[in-house]
């Protein structure tokens, strides 16, 4: 088997700015060809990590590589095979869009062709446009062409969706996911669950400068393992029969049990319901989301019976 | 691509976004015509005496409103289009890519430095065809490298004050305020008739007046004597360097905030 040297190795990565430590001791890795989202709230360090991969700022301590090469000596062969789109960046308002974009791929040694990019990000229309006649959504689509403009091994996009529209941010997942679908490794930081868990191989959640959890979206700090919780509201005088291998507890009006074993459970519930001609109302069956872990783990909801009681396993 | 290669494609892409903002281009051209027809009407009929030659105000003016041309082309613009492209992430996007960053500013400074020249052309074409200037053919060496100094010094200068603009809206005031008081007291806007010593002094320390008495040198040289104005071209040039200095160890491609 080969193994492929990682696009992206970081180990004790420290930033401060003027005593304040923004990036406090991260070790992550990101394989070739893998989408892999930073995930965190803001200000937790995402923009600080991702900026020093760039090759945009020094850091304080640890070590670096990417695609092999250190950033921080922001040498134009490195720069070469990135792509780079960043949170707020503009371009030259009275340029076309093709004429942006052929612009910055004259930067690189093998220029992806400008069609190419158009269609790619949906811009093809618009190609003839000026950039300050394009919308919100359409410029971002423009940061992410000119972050291919290069055809880069390695493509950064930092909060690639902020301030979208439900459907404009569809769309965009729709185009990452195609990018993913041509081999290029994508290292995305987003603060939005959904869409790590939509477009990432690997999420990692980091939180006041340090990574608290990583792994596959599905699996992330033992999601898949957690107890499932089943809730209804049960019809004024029912009496429950002694239901098996569950902890209940009340919320509210509703009744809520965690079981590791819901099929079994749900069986045996729903056939004394049936049997007894109970209505059980609003019957919801969840397994804690990405949202839960990631409000668990950033500590944001931590009050209340309900974030106490899921706690993770770590 | 050779880094001369370079420098070409980023100006043509520049020189194209420059013309695609008409109002703006229009603008850049008619400020010093405007300045020239103010001047000359306001203060033209009077003679004046200049390195030994006695001339009309009007004529005078030929000489002052090409540095000023050059001064806005080059000073002002580049110090406010540097210090808004990089408040709108501009700069920092061009810094993520293998384009070298000396050759982004070089292609901004040549651009500069070519409206500049236009510019003066238009001033001199218009001081020939309506004010009795004339360029000794002599001259004519003297006037181009002056031109090219005094371009390239103030271009420097203008990157140079980005790094003490702190964002792109308070650039016009500082750019402004920078500028505009040494233009009025460099014999430039108004000819420099026995101005207090300390006048002279403030004049002597600064490169605006050095650049308009080399100008001025250009077109009315001493009886005899060389259109090149040494000792000011030595000072323009200090200058040019103690701006590149600071604009290199300095410069900022990031918003400041």
């Amino acid at each position: 088997m080969i193994t492929a040297d990682p696009a992206i190795s970081i180990t004790g990565l420290r930033k401060s700015y003027g005593g304040v430590e923004a990036v406090r001791g991260i070790d992550l890795e990101v394989a070739q060809g893998e989408v892999f989202a930073l995930l965190g709230p803001n200000g937790a360090g995402k923009t600080t990590t991702v900026e020093i991969l760039e090759g945009y700022r020094s850091r304080d301590a640890g070590e670096v590589l990417v695609l092999g090469s250190d950033p921080q000596s922001a040498d134009p062969a490195f720069k070469a095979r990135i792509g780079v789109v960043l949170q707020s960046t503009g371009t030259d308002p009275y340029l076309t869009v093709a004429e942006t974009l052929e612009l910055f791929g004259g930067y690189y040694p093998h220029p992806r062709p400008v069609a190419e990019i158009l269609e790619l990000v949906g811009l093809t229309e618009k190609a003839d446009v000026r950039v300050t006649k394009l919308s919100g959504g359409q410029q971002r689509r423009l940061d992410v062409g000119i972050g291919l403009a290069g055809d880069p091994d390695l493509l950064f996009l930092d909060e690639p969706t902020t301030g979208f529209d439900p459907s404009a941010r569809r769309s965009a997942w729709e185009m990452v996911k195609n990018l993913a679908s041509t081999g290029k490794t994508i290292f995305l930081t987003t603060h939005f669950m959904d869409e790590a868990q939509y477009l990432a191989d690997r999420v990692a959640i980091i939180s006041q400068g340090r990574i608290i959890a990583q792994g596959p979206p599905d699996t992330l700090a033992g999601r898949d393992l957690e107890a499932t919780v089943i809730r209804f509201k049960l019809a004024d005088g029912a009496e429950l029969p002694k239901l098996v291998r569950a902890t209940a507890r009340e919320a509210g009006d509703f009744l809520e049990f965690s079981t590791a074993n819901p099929v079994y459970f749900l069986h045996e519930l729903t056939g004394w319901a049936m049997a007894h001609d109970v209505t059980l109302e609003g019957l919801e069956v969840t397994r804690p989301s990405l949202e839960d872990v990631y409000l668990q783990l950033t500590g944001i909801g931590s009050e209340g019976a309900e974030g106490q009681e899921a706690e993770v396993p770590s | 691509m050779s880094g001369a290669a370079l420098v070409l494609r980023q100006l043509r892409f520049t020189n194209k976004a420059f013309w695609r903002n008409p109002a703006a281009a229009f603008f850049t051209f008619a400020f010093p015509l405007l300045f020239l027809v103010i001047f000359t009407t306001l203060f033209g009929s009077a003679d004046i005496e200049i390195n030994g030659n006695t001339i009309s105000v009007a004529t005078f003016y030929i000489a002052g409103i090409a540095a000023f041309s050059v001064i806005t082309a080059c000073y002002t613009n580049i110090a406010m289009s540097l210090t808004f492209a990089r408040d709108l992430g501009i700069l920092k996007r061009v810094k993520g890519t293998p384009l070298p960053g000396w050759a982004y500013l070089a292609a901004r400074m040549l651009h500069a430095v070519a409206i500049a020249v236009l510019l003066v052309i238009i001033c001199l074409v218009f001081g020939i065809l309506l004010y009795d200037a004339e360029l000794p053919l002599s001259s004519v060496p003297a006037f181009l490298i002056t031109l090219a100094v005094g371009a390239a010094c103030f271009a420097a200068l203008g990157m140079a004050i980005t790094t003490f603009v702190p964002n792109a809206d308070s650039a016009p005031a500082i750019v402004n305020a920078t500028i505009l008081p040494l233009l009025f007291v460099s014999d430039v806007f108004i000819p420099l008739q026995d101005p207090p010593a300390w006048l002279d002094t403030l004049g002597k320390i600064f490169p605006v007046r050095h650049f308009s008495e080399a100008m001025q040198q250009v077109f009315f040289p001493p009886p005899g004597g060389s259109a090149f104005r040494l000792a000011s071209l030595g000072v323009l040039v200090l200058w040019g360097a103690l701006g590149l200095l600071v604009a290199v160890r300095r410069f900022s491609w990031e918003p400041r905030r």
